[in-house]
């Protein structure tokens, strides 16, 4: 028999400040994730990059520590930690080997309510983004995977985080020190915690380490959507990256599981559609995929095929096919397998504590509350075949955004704004 | 944790390390095949052979091998290296039986001439896809310039060519000679119950023939080169270079270990600090390999072209200093630290524990608890560090530069000779 989770905790202070805690005594690491309300979506228009650049600020001295002081600390301690900004958060993760939360927490405590932000380091904090920027220049799948996020979603929950070369080079000290001043606030911020600790004296330790942070007034970020339809980016490459996105549900949406049954089937595992009908009988490409992804107020799906050139037409073809096609609805053995696959996923989300403490995150700022792992589990048990096509009936495959990356551009099939 | 081994009569192993407290049961087929196992005229036959396995058996179709996986919930996959083709899924331990019996199916497949066409078009995109990323085959021809006339100097995708000339007799012959039962294992992890794998095994494998199994063991001779690659298309330079480093069943490969660590770790390492954290490169690190006849350190580093050959000099001035003052105590307590904790981490998952002791079967090594691996990278003194320094040098080696830079004049003892991997 395997057991799913169902308990936690949760703890609201007075700044603003949720903390949040699944235990999973089992497990002899414990991990944390600090999501402050500081997303790239909140890059001015003319410094785009500058969240991200904050993140690599923080890390050169915050409290008593100096950047080596920091990362030796954090070594001595066995913390394996990263720090990234992504659309509404700036999110600083760890993990550590049991008994030592508290002293991990307390230097993450300094990164965040006390960087020193050094202006004579900004030029190497500027450099190392500059090489992020080069560095997605040479991977093409996800030069063609951000293109096509940005013709979605458009400014600023599309922008690649990393934002660009000119907006990088355009920020000054006072961009940062404004920037973490405003944002890394209490009021909006997450911390997650998940693994083997003790309850009883954290909430406690958290409230010496952080209540003492201020917060600030909220901003609003206005959206301007992108320019829709067809993007060619001509590149003398062997292959063609061909990525394609079309609306859905949010993660928050009572339809989101039905549209997560329906991505599923396209794309879980190795009988699914897209597996089968593009690779398996056809040998098109060695990696095609969908996903469905989730901003606040709109969701997304999300193909990826990358393919010889001269096949990508085939491919595409084939693929927009199968959405199509998925209208006409799922079959009972289609859907009985995706559920073992993620009952399957879900209990080993539990061998992992950092997954899980990145999850309960989430869940609190998608949905306002956590969602236990047994809840998720009797959820998706609980979906049928009949809802699934009801959904995939409402919601035929109309109007697509896509990029194709190579050296030639592709044929749209019907069906593209 | 109990560790627990037996051996069929027709010589494939059974090994398990059974823990009735974890939720997940990893299993793992190892077949001592790879890359280093191949003859030129057959180059990537053991990848290729990798993707046919999942095409079928006697009493199976491709797509009922898939679906089969599905409904098992597997989170499945598999990989080929040098030296070793590892086909592996997690399950919930209810499921522990029939995935035994298809991973077992899977080990007897009928390389049908169709699926080999088919399959050799995902193979050719699988080739395309690294070709077109960095370090754009700059790894295979690193390794081809360092290990020359060795067996571990053949590439694990093979080429275009070589693969259009592979027929699906070509790898029945080559399955026939690799995947006999004594050069196999059936590795398993997590909550696993060990006479009922057992059982299964020897019930769905008991015609398997042995058959006599070689394996080229060779001492490397590698002299010191460097060669460029022109990749015009590319944004960033690439540099990698290969020097020697204890191998697989050398005491010295933990103190070797903590060495890379302290040098080049991607965080809180020399080559961190002098150039990644500066934003001089975007990557800058090294990492060692064992095999059972050689070892390897790899440094890699990525940059923009024009600063590519000031870092150049700044790697191999690293590189000089750790030579001629070594490292400190401090160094290496939290290099051992890192190591520790990531090794304690990573092995909470059944997945990674039967990767752990799948690794050393395929080395001849004994079953080896994670806890006890820990204990050895603990055990490292400063000494050890030093002895490897001394014995194995972290400068010379075989570089390879691969990049928009078209011809490289870089301050070596050895000049660069340049070749073009611009558009075939």
């Amino acid at each position: 028999m395997i057991t799913l989770n169902t308990q936690h905790f949760e703890h609201r202070y007075a700044n603003g400040l949720t903390l949040l805690a699944e235990p999973m005594p089992w497990l002899r690491s414990v991990s944390f994730t600090i999501m402050l309300p500081a997303g790239s979506s909140l890059d001015p228009t003319n410094r785009l990059g500058l969240a991200n650049l904050c993140c690599d600020m923080v890390q050169r001295g915050s409290g008593a520590r100096d950047s080596r002081r920091f990362l030796e600390d954090l070594e001595m301690m066995g913390v394996d930690y990263g720090i990234s900004a992504s659309d509404y958060h700036t999110s600083l993760m760890g993990t550590v080997p049991t008994g030592r939360l508290g002293p991990a927490l307390q230097i993450f405590a300094d990164m965040v309510a006390r960087p020193w932000l050094p202006e004579s380091q900004l030029e190497e904090a500027r450099q190392v983004c500059y090489q992020e920027i080069r560095g997605i220049e040479d991977d093409l799948a996800q030069k063609a995977f951000s293109a096509v996020r940005l013709k979605h979603y458009g400014q600023p929950f599309g922008q690649s985080s990393v934002g660009t070369m000119a907006g990088v080079s355009a920020i000054e000290s006072r961009d940062v020190e404004s920037f973490c001043r405003e944002h890394y606030r209490p009021n909006g911020m997450i911390l997650a915690v998940a693994g083997n600790f003790e309850w009883s004296t954290l909430v406690d330790e958290v409230e010496a380490l952080f209540g003492g942070m201020q917060p600030r007034p909220v901003g609003e970020v206005p959206t301007v959507l992108g320019e829709r339809g067809v993007t060619h980016i001509e590149f003398d490459s062997l292959q063609t990256h061909i990525c394609l996105a079309f609306p859905s549900v949010t993660y928050g949406d009572p339809a989101y599981f039905q549209a997560r049954g329906a991505v599923g089937v396209m794309s879980d595992g190795m009988s699914s559609r897209l597996f089968q009908e593009v690779r398996e009988k056809r040998g098109l490409c060695y990696s095609v995929f969908a996903t469905h992804h989730s901003l606040r107020d709109r969701g997304s799906v999300i193909c990826y095929a990358g393919t010889g050139a001269e096949r990508a037409q085939e491919t595409l073809d084939v693929i927009v096919r199968e959405f199509q096609q998925l209208s006409q609805g799922i079959r009972t053995d289609e859907l009985d397998r995706l559920k073992v696959q993620i009952r399957s996923h879900l209990v080993m989300q539990q061998e992992s504590s950092r997954s899980r403490s990145a999850s309960i995150a989430g869940d609190w700022f998608y949905l306002g509350r956590v969602r236990p792992l047994d809840e998720l589990n009797q959820l998706i048990a609980g979906l049928s075949v009949d809802e699934v096509n009801a959904f995939v009936r409402q919601n035929p495959l109309g109007q697509f955004d896509l990029v194709t990356l190579g050296p030639t551009p592709l044929e749209v099939p019907h069906g593209v704004s | 944790m109990e560790f627990r081994s037996h051996v069929t009569p027709n010589g494939l192993s059974v090994i398990a390390e059974c823990n009735p407290r974890s939720q997940v049961a990893a299993f793992g087929v190892f077949v001592r095949a790879g890359s280093r196992d191949e003859t030129p005229e057959v180059s990537g036959v053991s990848h290729f052979l990798e993707h046919m396995v999942f095409k079928g058996t006697r009493r199976r179709s491709a797509e009922q091998v898939n679906l089969r996986l599905d409904e098992l919930g597997a989170a499945s996959n598999a990989r080929t290296s040098e030296d070793c083709t590892i086909y592996h899924a997690a399950v919930l331990p209810e499921f522990q039986s029939p995935i035994v019996e298809l991973l077992v199916d899977l080990m007897q497949p009928v390389l049908r001439e169709e699926d080999f066409q088919t399959e050799k078009q995902v193979i050719l995109e699988e080739i395309s896809m690294y070709e077109d990323q960095p370090p754009y085959g700059g790894y295979e021809r690193l390794m081809a310039d360092y290990f020359g006339a060795h067996p571990l100097s053949q590439s694990i995708l093979g080429s275009a060519a070589s693969l259009a000339n592979l027929t699906p007799q070509h790898m029945r012959s080559y399955f026939e000679s690799r995947y006999v039962p004594n050069n196999m294992a059936i590795v398993a992890a997590g909550n696993v119950d060990f006479g009922l794998l057992v059982d299964d095994v020897e019930q769905r494998s008991a015609d398997w023939v042995p058959g006599p199994v070689d394996r080229r063991l060779e001492r490397v001779a590698s002299g010191e080169r460097f060669h460029t690659l022109h990749k015009p298309q590319s944004t960033q330079q690439y540099l990698l270079q290969l020097v020697s480093s204890p191998s697989a069943d050398n005491p010295l490969r933990f103190a070797a270990g903590l060495l890379a660590s302290i040098v080049g770790d991607d965080s809180g390492s020399r080559l961190y600090w002098s150039l990644v954290d500066s934003g001089r490169a975007e990557v800058a690190a090294m990492a060692t390999y064992e095999f059972e006849d050689a070892g390897l350190l790899m440094t890699y580093l990525c940059c923009a072209p024009e600063s590519a050959q000031e870092n150049l000099e700044e790697l191999l001035r690293l590189q000089r200093e750790v030579a001629e003052s070594g490292v400190t105590p401090r160094e290496l307590q939290l290099a051992k630290s890192k190591i520790v904790s990531d090794i304690l981490i990573s092995s909470e998952r059944a997945e990674n524990r039967m990767f752990g002791i799948g690794g050393n079967w395929l080395k001849n090594r004994p079953y080896l608890p994670a806890e006890e691996v820990a204990k050895l990278f603990e055990a490292v003194t400063l000494d050890d560090v030093h002895q490897v320094l001394a014995e194995y040098p972290l400068h010379g080696g075989t570089m390879l530069a691969v990049g928009p830079l078209d011809l490289w004049n870089a301050a070596l003892p050895i000049s660069p000779i340049a070749s073009n991997c611009g558009r075939r």
